[in-house]
């Protein structure tokens, strides 16, 4: 796990590291057990207040993700479902060979490429429910004892 | 337990005022950021503090309850000021010998293998260091003396990018591993929220805002709507800072309630913090002590938490 900051997002320090831990996680760079990295580290590594780290891993503590063994550190104790490695290349790859080709082929640049996608996916996630499949939040779901 | 306290601190240099009536109480294990233009007195609070000046009138702690400058006091508190001073012409070597001869307090392995972390040639005069290795000098034996409060004086200022980061990086690393309490002054507010957890800003001698960053960014807004309303919504606030167009304005506002019920058309945004230092340094009159405190609370000393 390695954090990387944007000093331009305006998304508080804190934030930005459980964002991603949670990011890592769906993605499953993290899984069950593993060890985050020690708060002196974040701080040598990023140059900043170690009571931001510490606020970020109570923040992912008190989410369940995560479990403070004192002395030893901060481990994963729970993953959101996630999406396997193989099936989101799998999607990445019909992402890219279908839709995307189809809209370069019709002459949308990347703004707008983007912005269709973006208006798509909230039509998408507006539908009633019934219609759609279960949203993959996964924060409510938890494996292993927390 | 306070690290720094201030009652009515104030200092005069011949016919001008440095300090003016400064209260603050500052809690244990905090960064603070100390900001404020040049000339603002920020050398000359951290100076009082450390005992290197007198105050021409009021009283400042530390550490409790110990006289800045006291025997007790300079024991716990490392001081590293605007330039780095060190002995040019002495090797690194010699630098870290002669700092540990003038302490009672020093833990020469500890600089020791810090200097090594930090590939700092030991045999090297210390005049032929970098400016960065030479900040880098100077904090490593500031924290060699175990210090519980740390104060750096424009720590920043000097530094190039790369060296401002691994400079801080050093500091905060030895927070996380010992837990001391660290003020620091600067002009440089943009990077400040990265570092600081605690916040002063002094213009013209006087404390013109004081508390935790985060309390300070829920407590503040920034409204936006229709210019001829703007009047009727700042009555519901304290009003910080006002700018208007012809039909729009905006307000920076205080909210002691949280969100209150805007007209419609108005919104309400989260202000950062560059945007709520400027905002207080631009207008010295609204100098005010935000928070849960009142200003006469503060001469108590307390700090509502």
């Amino acid at each position: 796990m390695v954090f990387r900051l944007e000093p331009r997002s305006g998304v508080p320090t804190y934030l930005q590291l459980v964002h991603q831990v949670e990011h890592a996680l769906r993605l499953g760079y993290l899984i069950h057990g593993d060890q985050l990295p020690r708060v002196k580290d974040v701080v040598a590594s990023l140059s900043i207040n170690p009571n931001t780290v510490l606020k970020a891993y109570r923040d992912l503590e008190q989410k369940g993700l995560t479990i403070g063994r004192p002395g030893q550190g901060t481990f994963i104790a729970a993953s959101p479902e996630t999406v396997g490695l193989e099936q989101l290349t799998s999607l990445r790859r019909s992402l890219a060979s279908g839709w995307l080709k189809e809209a370069a082929a019709a002459g949308l640049d990347e703004q707008g490429t983007i912005a269709l996608f973006m208006a798509a996916l909230r039509d998408f996630h507006d539908r009633p429910v019934e219609s759609r499949p279960a949203r993959r939040d996964g924060r409510q779901r938890r494996v292993g004892a927390a | 337990m306070n690290v720094v306290e201030t009652s009515r601190l104030a200092k005069r240099y011949r016919r001008t005022w440095a300090l003016r009536d400064c209260n603050l109480a500052v809690p244990a294990g905090r960064i603070v950021a100390l900001v404020g233009p040049n000339g603002a007195g920020k050398t000359t609070l951290l100076h009082c503090a450390v005992g290197l000046c007198t105050a021409t009138n009021g009283t400042i702690t530390v550490l409790g309850d110990l006289a800045a400058g006291s025997l007790e006091a300079l024991e716990r508190v490392a001081f590293v000021a605007q330039d780095a001073p060190l002995y040019k012409y002495l090797s690194v070597r010699s630098m870290v010998a002669v700092t540990r001869n003038l302490n009672s307090r020093f833990d020469q392995a500890q600089a020791e293998e810090r200097l090594r972390g930090l590939e700092i040639p030991p045999d090297r005069k210390v005049g032929k260091l970098s400016g960065g290795q030479q900040a880098q000098l100077a904090l490593t034996l500031a924290l060699a003396r175990g210090p519980d409060l740390l104060v750096l004086d424009e720590p920043l200022a000097r530094l190039d990018p790369l060296a401002r980061h691994d400079f801080m990086a050093l500091v905060m690393a030895a927070v996380a591993a010992s837990g001391f309490s660290v003020i620091f002054s600067s002009h440089v507010v943009s990077e400040l929220e990265r570092f600081a957890d605690y916040l002063i800003v002094l213009a013209n001698g006087r404390v013109q805002m004081v508390g935790d960053i985060d309390d300070l960014l829920t407590s503040h807004k920034v409204l936006s709507g229709p210019a001829k309303e703007s009047d009727l919504v700042g009555e519901q606030f304290t009003v910080v800072q006002t700018r208007k167009a012809t039909r729009h304005a905006e307000l920076l506002v205080r909210t002691t309630t949280g969100e209150s019920q805007l007209p419609g058309g108005w919104e309400s945004e989260d202000v950062s913090l560059e945007e709520l230092v400027l905002a207080y340094l631009r207008d010295p009159s609204a100098s005010m002590l935000p928070g849960p405190l009142a200003p006469d609370e503060l001469e108590v000393g307390e700090v509502a938490r």
